[in-house]
This record gives C-alpha cells, sequence and structure tokens, in this order.
C-alpha cells in the first residue's frame, strides 16, 4: 500500500510516495540517501538510529516513517552548519569520544537533545542520560567527557 | 515486517470506524512494542490505526481530586508534567524509568497499559494508585482491568482514552530494573490513598498483583519495618533467564520496604 508522506527532513520540504511499513530509518537512508543515520541493532536497543521528531529524540528503527507525518525530523546531517562542526561534533573530536565511530552519530544526537534540557550536566546525569546508547566498542568515558564538554560548548562558555 | 493497510484519523470518532471497519486491525499509539513485533513478524495486523494525530488523547489534566492523563501522552511528557510532578510524583518518577530517553519520547501512556507486558511499569502504577481505566465506551477499575499476561478487559474496538489517577496521601515505586531492557524483574509501587493503602507488584508475576498481607501492614503502621516476615507465594512467580522465581520472591518485599522509604521521603 503506497501511502503520500510529507514531513520537513533538515529544514527542508519533503514530500514521497512510500510503502507504509517503511521505517524511518529506512526512509532517511534508501530514499533521501541521508546515511549519517546508522542502523545498529535494528530492535530499538543501540540507539545508533537517533535523530530528532519534533526536537525530541527518537529511535528511528522503531518508528514508522508514517509517525513523522507533518512532523519535523532532523538528522546529523541537519546538525552540521556548512562550515564546520556543531559544538557537540566538536566536542567529540576534541575528546576522541569514538572509537570505531558507528555509534557516533546516535550519541550526538542523544546529547543534543539531553543537553537541551540539561545544559549543566554532571557525569552521572550523562551516563544516565545515554542509558539508549550503546558503544559496542565500550569507548564511554571519552563519550561522557565529550558530552560535558559539548554541553559546556553549547552553553557558550568554552 | 509484513505490508499493512494504513490509517491515519484525526479524531476519536474516525478512529473508533476504522477500528470496527477491519477485524484484524491493531492500534498504534507510540509503536515502541508493536513496531518491534511487526519487524520480527511477531505481530502482522491487516490494518493500523495510528492514533498520533487525535489530539484530543493527548495531555494531563487535573479533575478535583484525580489527574487524567490522555492515552497517546509519551511517559516524558508525564514525567515532565509539573502537574504529575506536583500532584503524584511517584508517577512521574515511573514514567521517567521507563526504557530510555528515545523510548520516552515515542512510547505512550494508552500503548503500555493496552500491551499489558507482564514487567511493564505503568500496570504497578495503575493498581497501586486504584486508578481508572477511561475506553470511549466505559470506565474500568485497575483491579479488573488486567487479566492475565498481555491480557486486559479491552473488548474488540475499544479504545483507551486515558487513565484517571486519584491523588494520593503519598506514594513511592521502585523497581529493581533489567540492566539491558529497564522492564521490572521486580517493581512495586506503594500508595497511601483516601481507600486505604495498596501495594502493587509488577515483573514477578504473569500479571500485576496486590499484596493484601502487606495492604494490611501498612494500614496499621506505614512504614518499611512494618513490612518484616511478609513472604509472597513463589509458586505464582515468574521464573525466566533474568531470574528465577525465588530470586524475584525474595526481591518484592526487598523492593516493597524501599518502595515504602520513598513515599515516607517524599
Amino acid at each position: 500500500m503506497a501511502v503520500s508522506l510529507s514531513l520537513t527532513v533538515n529544514g527542508k520540504p519533503v514530500t514521497a510516495s512510500i510503502e507504509a511499513r517503511t521505517l524511518l530509518v529506512d526512509f532517511l537512508r534508501e530514499h533521501l540517501n541521508l546515511t549519517g543515520t546508522h542502523v545498529g541493532c535494528d530492535t530499538a536497543q543501540c540507539g545508533a538510529c537517533t535523530v530528532h521528531l519534533d526536537g525530541k529524540a527518537v529511535k528511528a528503527c522503531n518508528l514508522l516513517a508514517l509517525q513523522a507525518q507533518g512532523g519535523k525530523v532532523t538528522t546529523i546531517e541537519g546538525v552540521t552548519p556548512a562550515d564546520g562542526l556543531h559544538p557537540m561534533q566538536a566536542a567529540f573530536r576534541e575528546h576522541h569520544g569514538l572509537q570505531c565511530g558507528f555509534c557516533t552519530p546516535g550519541m550526538v544526537m542523544s546529547a543534543i537533545d539531553f543537553v537541551g534540557q540539561n545544559p549543566a550536566p554532571n557525569e552521572t546525569q550523562v551516563r544516565d542520560a545515554l542509558d539508549g546508547n550503546l558503544c559496542r566498542c565500550t569507548g564511554y568515558h571519552n563519550i561522557v567527557q565529550s558530552v560535558i564538554a559539548g554541553a559546556k560548548a553549547m552553553r557558550g562558555n568554552t | 515486517m509484513y505490508a499493512f493497510n494504513y490509517h491515519k484519523p484525526a479524531s476519536l470518532a474516525d478512529a473508533v470506524a476504522k477500528l470496527a471497519a477491519a477485524p484484524d486491525a491493531k492500534l498504534l499509539a507510540g509503536g515502541q512494542t508493536l513496531v518491534a513485533a511487526m519487524k520480527l513478524r511477531l505481530a502482522a495486523p491487516s490494518d493500523l490505526v495510528d492514533l498520533g494525530a487525535v489530539n484530543e488523547l493527548r495531555g494531563v489534566k487535573v479533575d478535583g481530586n484525580s489527574l487524567v492523563v490522555g492515552a497517546m501522552t509519551t511517559h516524558a511528557a508525564v514525567a515532565a508534567s509539573t502537574d504529575v510532578r506536583g500532584k503524584i510524583p511517584a508517577l512521574a518518577h515511573l514514567a521517567e524509568g521507563i526504557g530510555d530517553r528515545m523510548v520516552r519520547n515515542a512510547g505512550t501512556l494508552g500503548g503500555s497499559v493496552a500491551n499489558n507486558d507482564p514487567a511493564a511499569d505503568y500496570p504497578a502504577g495503575l493498581v497501586g494508585l486504584g486508578a481508572t481505566v477511561i475506553t470511549q465506551k466505559r470506565r474500568i477499575a485497575a483491579d479488573d482491568f488486567f487479566r492475565g499476561m498481555y491480557e486486559t478487559a479491552l473488548e474488540p474496538g475499544e479504545i483507551i482514552t486515558g487513565v484517571s489517577f486519584p491523588i494520593p496521601k503519598r506514594a513511592g515505586y521502585v523497581k529493581f530494573p533489567n540492566p539491558a531492557s529497564r522492564y521490572a524483574i521486580v517493581g512495586v509501587f506503594v500508595a497511601e490513598t483516601g481507600s486505604g493503602v495498596r501495594v502493587a507488584v509488577t515483573g514477578a508475576g504473569p500479571v500485576v498483583f496486590r499484596v493484601p498481607a502487606m495492604e494490611k501492614a501498612l494500614s496499621a503502621s506505614f512504614s518499611a519495618d512494618a513490612l518484616k516476615g511478609i513472604a509472597v507465594d513463589v509458586s505464582s512467580l515468574n521464573g525466566d533467564m533474568h531470574a528465577s522465581a525465588e530470586y524475584r520472591a525474595h526481591l518484592v518485599p526487598v523492593i516493597a520496604k524501599r518502595a515504602v522509604e520513598q513515599a515516607l521521603g517524599r
């Protein structure tokens, strides 16, 4: 059953005819070629597919694309300014908050959403907030340091 | 995932009509369980009726001495609601502990209640507070709603519109979470309400259950010490790869005491 989907992705209006069973992550990756959003576990556990839907972090492998009908989706590509990196991305680079990098887009998207609600988190709060993001390299120490630094940068007092 | 027909009604009346029109239709709330089950082909509805655009099902209202939470209110919204945090902080705490941030941003109260997972948190909250499930047809006491493993009192074509939670004098919810899923291996909701003390246990048995011996003891003295020596019958509890029935039986009074202490600390 083909259904029409209209939504905003990274600030641009998108309209497509898709099968109703298309997952949001597949729509982003296969239809829009936005491959920064990763499919890790494909069972809503690892968080590599995290994007923002109407400003809130969600797991794109566990939502139908049609659940984003009329909504605003932001992917990792959408947070990156044309001339550099988002402060959270820059913090991940600076603090080596990645090993293989596969989980990184999801980590960054979760972290940006979380820091929006808690601009000055401590380590415990960051670890709690990243509950839904798994790093198979177990590189959590530097990821947590990156999020704390990224939060500071987003507050504007680097 | 198998193909299905998709419907996105904008009103409750239209959702009821769409659900009635297809015998194998299922309601889609936040999708955090259903979409995953469909991906695994554990569920294969002919039609999905997506409630995402039925705005009348969202939000929290204070109604006299109760809080009424719309069925499509997300766990994150319940956790962040100033009304819930102010009137029933234990319920906000419960919602804040479901799954992870991303799951809480999508998953809903109505979806969780209708699914009635034996390890879900909300059934303990509803039974512990003596809540009422509201559908388009009737009001169902939580005590009568949760029938068995994944089984509820809902009839075909019935849609949960919200849940009415009486505001308790005090309440606490503590769970021993599975470290991977955050589902409750054992979760205990304790509340001192206008109609007495209620103790509801999730995760331990096939369905949420109350513990009358604990309720009686806490009615006499609302303190963790009052629960000393009260055990639950191990024969009715779940044993699985995460915890044996004996382990769960041991956890119930331990977690219940912590829930009482949390209630007293609020």
